[in-house]
């Protein structure tokens, strides 16, 4: 996990890159869902006499060791990679939500048990973890995005935890209390509301972090099966023709892996500065 | 009607903020609470509205004996101790309109078909018009928001009503007003009242007879030592 912290940037270059970040996610938004269904190509379809072509016109990206089109694979891949961000991400931010508000609403023997089992946790490393998870399961999208997932609500739950302690505290949930709320009443109407703006901030910043994932488990063959294009697959399948020079087949996929992800933190981290404006951006990936 | 006997209280075991202290409220009573800033008078309050376990000592609530507080005491317990705060602020969800803030008791005891009659009652009684109780609480002052609270305290009749502090925070003639409420419900609905401050002019005026924090009054009654 790489934590750079950055100065705060002044006024006009965060909204240069609130921009820019907006206008990449928009494009891949568009990419993903629109190429599939309208372009009606086949992103499988081999063709042996073009194989391994550098990028040209016919094939802007080139082609790949069996002359599959790269374009077209990477925008699939990208469809395949955000689909399980996007579960995964969504995926952990109820867990880490659900049991971080547990803990902190309940505190006592409750709250220490789970902030052990917590800590317990996030001392095995995440990535080591995963792997492991998958490593029961046939290769698949699902396996994948439990294995990120459950490896991935930690921070929410700390997070969450910890808000839900400062409001716990606060007198208008005695307010509550006393004008005969139940427990759950009280988190649900008076506690949850008042961290979830914190847990979607997460899920989002989550979301390339999952998709890193997913294809350092690809990668790693662990991951997607081989045949299903993810960005991890297609920068693992081109590890062999980089050595012999062709560099398309994982530079692409590379960029289309590196762009959306820094593009989609950007966008989070600016939704983090107007939540928490005297954070300093970072970016965790 | 409310009796605290020997009462230890606190956020600390081994150093209470309340030592041994004991008051009692009769049906119907006006009592003052007075007592310098820091002294225990708020938490003594929140365990009078069932909001804060003691940790020696024992309450008696319309006959009878409290065995538990927060959300071990029954709602219907819970619910006719009516408190107001010091600060509104803090005492109102930031998330709601003044309509909802005064609404949440009924809705949280099942009364959701009562909420636009008591609203519609209430706010006059308080000073809040129709424009007002639409605004949520950034968009208010701290007396508005304090108007809304009684409110919200009187919103399920409660047959005792703590006010911890009520009009500390704000100026002369809000002060004026909402006691003026509290008194007209006590007059139309006999409830009792215990009033916390530290200011004696007002207290001494409001109520039926204060206690001093830190000195024994009458007979029997043994406020604080600590």
């Amino acid at each position: 996990m790489a934590e750079t912290a950055l100065a705060r940037p002044g006024r006009a270059t965060r909204r240069v890159r609130v921009v820019t970040s907006a206008v990449i996610v928009t494009a891949v938004a568009l990419a993903v869902l629109v190429v599939p269904p309208l372009a009606q190509l086949d992103q499988q379809a081999v063709d042996l006499a073009n194989k391994l072509d550098p990028p040209s016109l016919a094939h802007p990206f080139g082609t790949d060791d069996v002359g599959r089109d790269l374009l077209l694979r990477c925008v699939y891949g990208l469809r395949v990679s955000l689909l399980v961000g996007l579960v995964a991400a969504l995926t952990a931010t109820v867990i880490g939500t659900a049991i971080g508000a547990l803990a902190g609403a309940f505190g006592g023997w409750t709250d220490r048990i789970v902030m052990r089992v917590v800590d317990a946790l996030s001392s095995i490393p995440h990535l080591l973890l995963g792997i492991f998870i998958v490593a029961m399961f046939r290769p698949g999208v699902w396996p994948v995005i439990v294995s990120v997932a459950l490896t991935h609500w930690i921070s929410t739950a700390r997070i969450v935890r910890s808000e839900v302690l400062s409001l716990r505290s606060r007198p208008f949930i005695d307010a509550a209390v006393s004008g005969g709320a139940s427990r759950t009443r009280v988190v649900v109407r008076h506690l949850l509301p008042g961290v979830l703006p914190q847990a979607g901030l997460a899920a989002v910043l989550m979301v390339p972090h999952a998709m890193w994932h997913e294809s350092a488990l690809s990668f790693l063959g662990l991951g997607l099966p081989a045949h299903q294009a993810s960005l991890g697959n297609l920068v693992q399948s081109a590890r062999g023709s980089l050595l012999a020079g062709d560099w398309w087949p994982t530079l692409f996929p590379g960029l289309f892996l590196i762009i959306p992800t820094l593009a989609l933190a950007g966008l989070a981290g600016a939704w983090r500065d107007r939540i928490n404006p005297r954070r300093k951006s970072e970016l965790m990936l | 009607m409310l009796e605290l006997t020997g009462i230890t209280a606190g956020y600390d075991r081994r150093d209470p903020v309340v030592r041994d202290v004991s008051l009692r409220v009769a049906a119907g009573e006006a009592v003052g609470l007075l007592g310098p800033s820091g002294c225990g008078k708020s938490t003594l309050a929140k365990v009078a509205a069932l909001l804060h376990r003691p940790d020696a000592g024992t309450m008696t609530l319309d006959g009878t004996v409290i065995r538990g507080w927060r959300h071990r005491a029954p709602r219907e317990r819970r619910t006719a101790v009516g408190v107001v705060f010091q600060q509104p602020r803090l005492s109102a969800d930031p998330r709601l309109s003044l309509r909802e803030l005064i609404a949440q008791p009924l809705r949280s005891t099942g009364r959701r078909r009562d909420v636009p009659e008591r609203v519609a009652e209430l706010a006059p009684l308080v000073g809040l018009s129709e424009e007002l109780l639409e605004r949520r609480p950034h968009a208010v002052s701290d007396g508005q928001l304090q108007r809304a609270c009684l409110a919200r305290a009187l919103v399920l009749e409660p047959r005792l009503l703590i006010c911890d502090e009520m009009t500390a925070m704000l100026d002369a003639s809000t002060t004026a007003a909402l006691v003026a409420v509290v008194e007209r419900y006590r007059a139309a609905s006999g409830a009792s009242l215990l009033a916390v401050g530290h200011d004696r002019v007002l207290l001494e005026r409001w109520c039926d007879r204060t206690v001093r924090w830190g000195e024994p009054s009458n007979g029997s009654e043994r406020p604080a030592v600590g």
